[in-house]
């Protein structure tokens, strides 16, 4: 059997909450597939499986917030015995066995508790969050429910468990751009903290490279140009293709070196906020299709929905603020990743553009 | 088109790449990049946005000529099919 768990996706992340199956109980799937939707405080993922076989059972309800690491669904893989036994063929069955129906649906509200576990009012509480109401020694009857339907959450039973321990805090509701500012400054204090920075620059002469982006877009039509940025992404990538010590990330105390080169772009969300979700394989992307992919992740990190690979994996993080008039960028390194590479824009210098490019290794 | 519809078109397109923005707001004569938050990938889909709806080929010359709102419009009504 096979465990499909929350996922951490970024460093960030401490726990995400369900918004929907995409897959049900009995369902066929493949590694690859996206079985489920998890909104975390950056966007909503589409969380991509690992396993192929079939989904058994399912663990979270939508709408339900859990830690990472928490078990969502088993997974029977292909090739092992069900956990049911089925009858041999030739036993003659009145009765044929079907499947067992799905678990989960549509998001439901879930049925109320039956009072005579409560001995008390009826509560609208889930099984999973009414267990850790126990296990963290909270009544449930003492907890406003902020889920559907005024249900009790796993996140208001952790609130009020919060609240018993510390004095309380007036705590304003933070909207989405709030909550990702404070992860994001969490996570940038912890890497300032902990990993040893440094920094090396060179300066780079770009007009072979400006020159060639001229004339390319001149032969083509609106829908096709390329951006500067492209050149940039595209660099690194073979950089780090070159020199594969530098494609790696630190993970379990030690360095671990990434089969493939995968850039993480920073990128700006509307509104405010940080995302540095991956292009696969930058290294073997042709320029068309690196533009395409680099085009595409924008938009989709703007709109909030990118895929739990496009987090996950990222082995290098590339900045690039050259648009406004910065002509330096001293990066932080967004962990697991090992490096951070950052260009800013590129000036004339004795008559030839040079772009000055900082790199940040750990 | 008249100027004033060359103009909405262009807010338009303006509006999707920054949905957040008052195009109420905007100074016509001074530069889009100081007034709103945009980047090369967004001009870049602003360009894309006005050759759709306006089937005007801007070459990336021309892409100073279109910094300011008035620009924009004096650009692409010069630039019009047939005119």
């Amino acid at each position: 059997m096979a465990e499909f768990v929350m996922p951490q996706l970024g460093a960030d992340m401490t726990s995400g909450k369900l918004l929907r199956w995409r897959k049900n109980v009995g369902d066929r799937i493949q590694r690859g597939d996206v079985i489920a939707d998890v909104e975390t405080d950056k966007a909503d993922i589409e969380v991509e499986v690992f396993t192929t076989g079939v989904i058994e059972k399912v663990l979270v309800q939508p709408e339900e917030k859990v830690p990472i690491g928490t078990v969502m669904a088993i997974i029977r893989e292909e090739g092992k015995a069900a956990a049911v036994a089925v009858p041999p063929v030739s036993a003659v069955p009145a009765i044929a066995l079907v499947p067992a129906p799905p678990t989960i649906a549509a998001p439901t509200v879930s049925a109320p508790s039956s009072p005579a576990e409560m001995g008390g009012p009826r509560l609208h509480i889930s099984p999973v969050a009414r267990k850790l109401a126990a296990d963290l020694g909270i009544d449930p009857v003492t907890v406003t429910g902020t889920g559907p339907g005024g249900r009790i959450t796993m996140e208001d039973i952790e609130h009020a468990a919060q609240a018993k321990k510390a004095p309380p805090v007036a705590e304003a509701t933070l909207d989405r751009a709030a909550r990702m500012r404070q992860i994001i400054a969490a996570a940038m204090t912890r890497s300032k903290r902990e990993i040893p920075h440094y920094y090396l620059s060179t300066t780079i002469d770009m007009s072979r490279a400006l020159a060639w982006l001229t004339q390319e877009n001149l032969k083509r039509s609106v829908e096709q140009r390329l951006v500067y940025g492209v050149l940039l992404l595209k660099a690194v990538a073979l950089a780090l293709r070159e020199i594969p010590e530098l494609n790696s990330v630190w993970s379990n105390g030690k360095v671990m070196q990434c089969p493939d080169v995968n850039v993480g772009v920073a990128v700006s969300l509307r509104g405010g906020g940080l995302v540095a979700p991956a292009l696969h394989h930058t290294d073997h992307l042709s320029i068309d299709d690196l533009m395409k992919n680099f085009s595409g992740l924008i938009q989709r990190a703007r709109a909030g929905s990118l895929r739990s690979s496009e987090l996950s994996d990222p082995t290098i993080t590339v900045t690039s603020l050259g648009e406004q008039g910065v002509e330096a960028v001293f990066g932080i390194i967004y962990p697991p990743r090992s490096h951070s590479s950052a260009s800013a824009r590129s000036r004339n210098i004795h008559g030839r553009p040079r772009g000055r490019s900082h790199r940040g290794p750990c | 088109m008249s100027r004033d519809e060359i103009k909405s078109v262009v807010l338009r397109v303006l509006g999707r790449i920054v949905p957040e923005a008052d195009m109420q707001q905007l100074k016509p004569d001074r530069r889009l990049r100081d007034q709103l938050d945009i980047d090369s990938m967004d001009l870049l889909n602003f360009i894309v946005g006005l050759h759709k709806e306006l089937r005007v080929e801007i070459p990336e010359a021309d892409y100073a000529r279109l910094a300011t709102l008035d620009g924009c419009v004096d650009y692409l009504a010069a630039h019009q099919s047939g005119s």
